[in-house]
Formats: structure tokens, sequence, C-alpha cells
């Protein structure tokens, strides 16, 4: 008799390090400065967007280079519902994520035609069309922007602290639920299906996985996640412009670096790159548009010398997993299992 | 009249288009390597000429002598030192490795050249036109810039149908393992066809800088209008990509007619519908 466990040693140790972390971190108000607590919303953006991006193409293999016309659409719909339908702006967040995944079915049907490499253009042609479209739209600015306006800001809540403190937990929640939200698709039978598609599409596919059907499945899910996402991203800026909204730089070079960095592939891959990113990035900052470079040249070295990342070689050296998802037999006697069917 | 004449334009600029396409094309039929740095490696050439014309006090076409063997050496090196250790059957890391080329490029070229926008002057002949029939006028340079684009679309065509190095090509891109076996080494054969590649990238990037302004951050707009030439006209097919590339620049300047905000838009849209429709693309290759 066995069963399958998710769980290992290593998982049980990381799963209550990250449960000790996320009390931390729900408890940064009362230890961070506005500072602080800025940067780290920040740093939870981008851990959610580099896992969304990271289940689209490390597990479904869909190498998209165009996730920035869902984070544009986020925060598009967000000014869109709070200015021009009086919406709250904590529901129009969660408005963003179910328009985003309706949005991301025909986009889908029509980039699904485009195999491969020429998939990732064609998704950033349709950011490109999201982006020209969003400049067109004259009662959201046009193509200069608009800002929030203050009234609905300053009604969000009593004072501008508690304000900044919603903010910052919004992040931390939308941030942990879209990760609690990959972990469970990835211990689902889909998530099997799709660790099958990211180790072999064909041997998937023969082993009688609709490859096809999970890829759209995928794609619709990180289309919910990331316009959600963006639409907390632009409450945080509180101004949108068709360029920042839709910026490739922003909303892909950067998650796709973090990503490939941390290990493409693998749940805890963007959780480390995130971290490298703002580490070098605040060391770095003075540095410009070299900077950039720099990380460009960093992901090139990775992908060609370490294609399974920072957290891809220690995962390997020593066998850890800091969430359960690997799936292993775990034998049982058979006499603990009386009557039982062997 | 005026009909006409916008879509007489949009077709002499379609020539620029395919010349964007035809190295994407090039490289993927041989290697099956999509090139996110393509548009960059455009505005990179575009760079080099001005440095050139600059440098040497000649004008944009003749610098052609000495930018196309730049870009050429650059394509080879490239290919030889990094792009071939990206292939294989994993998709990723080809496509990742030029998307990071390509923030590299486009931040380099910042650093260097600033976000001022460029222009090379060609002198008098920016200007010359001539009335091909009541009311419709030609540039000239915009019909040389055509002209060029034929030409090299029907050199590649000789190329790869007439040439040993051609032969090559074709002989790589259907089967490389055996290629390999026969005593082709693939891995000039791929730097052979990124050089080429980006000879053809020179000349597009010469033209481009003659009609427009350039700034760093333009190339990913060019990737795209190349890419949307190859996919319009059908994958693997030379002249499709040069009618794919005149049915862009139409469209585009129909939409730019109508509305200047809709030009972008509007090649855009008809790119998307061609994709719904005719996924294979309008002339793909026939098979066998």
């Amino acid at each position: 008799m066995s069963r399958v466990e998710h769980a290992t040693r290593s998982s049980r140790i990381g799963v209550t390090l990250i449960a000790a972390a996320f009390v931390v971190l729900a408890l940064a108000p009362f230890w961070g400065e506005r500072q602080t607590l800025r940067l780290l919303a920040e740093v939870f953006t981008f851990v959610a967007l580099a896992s969304l991006w990271n289940l689209l193409a490390g597990y479904a293999g869909l190498v998209s280079v165009g996730q920035q016309a869902f984070v544009g659409l986020g925060g598009y719909l967000l000014f869109a519902l709070v200015i021009l339908l009086d919406v709250h702006p904590i529901a129009a967040i969660l408005i963003a994520g179910p328009i985003g995944a309706l949005v991301a079915v025909p986009v889908a049907a029509l980039i699904f035609r485009l195999r491969g490499a020429y998939f990732a253009i064609g998704t950033w042609v349709v950011a490109e069309v999201f982006r020209l479209l969003a400049s067109q739209i004259s009662v959201l600015g046009g193509g200069s922007g608009i800002s929030l306006p203050a009234a609905v800001v300053i009604a969000m809540a009593p004072s501008r602290q508690l304000r900044e403190f919603e903010i910052y937990w919004l992040a931390l929640a939308l941030t942990a639920i879209v990760l609690g939200a990959i972990v469970a698709l990835l211990r689902s039978r889909h998530g099997l299906a799709l660790t099958a598609i990211r180790d072999n599409e064909l041997a998937a596919q023969s082993n009688g996985i609709d490859v096809t059907r999970i890829k759209f499945i995928v794609f619709v899910l990180t289309g919910f996640g990331t316009a959600m996402i963006g639409a907390l991203i632009f409450l945080m800026k509180l101004r949108i412009s068709p360029d920042t909204a839709f910026s490739v730089n922003d909303w892909t070079a950067f998650v796709i670096f973090i990503t490939v960095i941390g290990g493409i592939g693998r749940i805890e891959g963007p959780i480390i790159g995130t971290i490298v990113f703002f580490v070098l990035r605040q060391a770095l900052a003075d540095l410009g548009s070299l900077y950039l470079l720099m990380m460009g040249a960093v992901a090139i070295v990775v992908m060609l010398w370490a294609p399974k990342g920072l957290w891809g070689l220690i995962a390997e050296r020593f066998g850890w997993q800091a969430l359960p998802l690997q799936r292993h037999l775990v034998l049982t006697p058979k006499t603990e299992q009386p009557g039982g069917k062997p | 009249m005026q009909w006409f004449n916008v879509i007489l334009q949009g077709v002499l600029i379609g020539g620029l288009y395919a010349m964007f396409a035809a190295g994407l094309s090039l490289i993927f039929g041989v290697m099956r390597l999509v090139n996110i740095a393509h548009g960059d490696l455009i505005v990179l050439a575009a760079y080099v000429a001005l440095l050139v014309t600059q440098g040497l006090g000649v004008d944009p076409l003749t610098s052609l002598l000495l930018v196309v063997p730049i870009m050429a050496a650059i394509g080879y090196a490239l290919q030889r030192g990094l792009l071939n250790y990206t292939l294989g059957d994993d998709l990723l890391p080809p496509l990742l490795v030029t998307f990071g080329l390509s923030i590299i490029i486009q931040n380099g070229l910042l650093e260097l050249f600033t976000a001022d926008s460029r222009k090379l002057q060609a002198g008098a002949i920016e200007i010359q036109t001539f009335q091909v029939a009541q009311g419709i006028w030609i540039g000239v340079l915009p019909l040389i810039q055509f002209a060029v684009a034929v030409a090299v679309i029907a050199g590649l065509q000789a190329l790869f149908y007439k040439t040993a190095l051609g032969r090559a090509f074709r002989a790589t891109s259907d089967d490389q393992a055996v290629a390999q076996l026969m005593g082709l080494d693939t891995r000039h054969v791929f730097a052979m066809a990124m050089a080429l590649s980006l000879a053809i990238i020179a000349i597009a990037g010469v033209f481009l800088a003659v009609r427009t302004n350039f700034d760093p951050a333009i190339g990913p707009a060019r990737l795209i209008f190349g890419f949307e030439a190859v996919i319009i006209g059908g994958l693997g097919n030379m002249w499709g990509t040069l009618a794919g590339g005149v049915i862009l620049g139409v469209s585009q300047a129909i939409g730019a007619q109508i509305d200047p905000g809709w030009q972008l838009l509007a090649g855009h849209i008809v790119f998307l519908a061609i994709l719904a429709v005719r996924p294979q693309g309008l002339f793909p290759k026939v098979s066998g």
C-alpha cells in the first residue's frame, strides 16, 4: 500500500518560514517606515507578476513578452471604473481580474495560432494594440494620461497613514492570494499535467493530456491575475498613461529577468529573483540605463550557464523544495491496513 | 487621386518593411531562431551609419559600403560567440537571450548617443520627386528604397536556390543532423545566415535612418513590423514577405489618412484580422 505525498522535510521548514515571513510582513506597518512599506508593496507586486509569468512561460511553455497588455488593461480598468462609474478602488481591483480573464479568451483564440517564438511576438503586438487603443480614449486622458481624482483617494481611508496601510495590506494579500492560487493549481490534477508539459510537451501529449486546453486555461488565469495586479500597481502609482501602463521594460523585461535569474519553472524562482533584483536595484540605482544593460547581461549569463536559475542550483545541490509541490510515494506496511485492498 | 497617392506611398514604404522582415525570415528558416533583438540591430545599423557618414563625410547610400560589412561581421561574431550556444530543442534560451540582447543594445545606445532623435541627411535626393501622371508624384528616394527591397528579395531567392551557400542553408533547415553528417559545419552555416541577416538589416537601417528620425527606443516597433510582414505573407515565402510588407505599409498609410492616431493601429488590426481568417498567411510556402 502506498500513497502520494507532497511534503518533504525541507518543504515543512519552507512552509514554516514562509508563514513566519508572512506574519512579520503583515505586521510591517507597526515596525516599518513609510518608505519601507512602499518598497515592500512594490516588491510584492513584482513577486506576483513574476510568479504569474513563470506559470505561463516556465510551466505552460507560453513565452509571452506581452504581459504588459494585462498589466495596462488592469490599470486602465481601475481608472475607468473609479472615474467613470464611481466604483470603490478596491472593488475595481477585484473586478479587473474577471475582466482580464474575459479579455484573455479572444486574445488566446487569436495568438494561439502562432507557434513558439512567433507566439511571443504575437503577444507583443496585442500589447501594442492595447496601448494604441488606450491612447485613443480621451476621457481617460488619451496619450498623455490621467491622475486618480484626489477626492477618491482621500475617501479611501480616514487618514493618509491608514490609506497607506490599507494599500500595503492589499498588496500583501493579493500577492499571497496569487501565490496560493498558483500553488493550489500546481498541486491539482492540472498541476501534474502542467509539470508534465514543462518537462516534455510531446510526452505529456502522448499520455493523454490535452495540452492546448491546459495552455488556454493557464493563459486565461494569468490574464485574471495580471490584470488584478496591474490595477493594484496603478492604485499605488495614482497616475496612468499609455506608455507607463503598457511598458515592455517595466512589466515584461524586469519580470523575465527576475524569473530567469531566480529560476524559471520553479515556484520559488520568482521570489528569489525578486529579492536579488531589488537588492541590485537599491545598490545600482545611480547607474541609470547602465543598470538595465547589466540586468540584461546577467540574465543572458544565467540563461546560458545556469538555465535553472539560482533556486535551481540550490534545489539540485541540496534537494530542497520550499513549498510542498513534488509528488513522491510513501510506502506504508500492509498490516496497518486491515481489510484494505493492496 | 489623393487616395491613389496614399496607397502608392504605402506600397513604397512596404518595401522597407519587407527588408525588416527578410532578415528575420531568413534566420527563422535556417535555424528556427526568432531574433527579438532584430529591431534593435536595425537601429544599431542606423547609428553605425551615422558614425560613418559623420566620420568620413560620405552620403548615407555610399556609407552602405562600410555599414553592410560591419554589420555582417557583428552578425557572424554574435552567432558564433553567443547565439549558437542557445540553439537546441528548448525554445526558451534563444528567446530570452535575444530579449536580453535587445535590452542591452537599447540601453547601450542610450548611454552612447543619448535619447535625442537623429536623422541621416541624404542631401538633395531626399526631396527630389517626379510626376508619373497628372497629380501623382513619386519621391526618388522612396522609389530607390523599394527597388533595393525588390533586389534584396530577388537576391536572397537566387542565393537560396542557385548557390552552394543557399544549398547549405536549405540542407541545415531541412535536417540539421543529416547536414552535419554530410560534412557541413552547421555552426559556420548558422553564422553565415546571421551575417547575411545583419547585412540586410544594415541596408534597412540606413534607409530607415534617411526616411525618418530615429532614437535608441524605436527598435521593437521595427521588429513588430517585420514580424507582421512575415506572418501576413506566409512563413518561408520571400516574395510573400514583400507582399506582406506592402499590405502592412498600405494599411498604415490608409489608417494615417483617416486619422493620424490610427496609422499604427490600422496596420496591427489588418495583421490580426489576417491571423484570424488565414493563420498560415496569404501566400504560404507550398510544401515539397
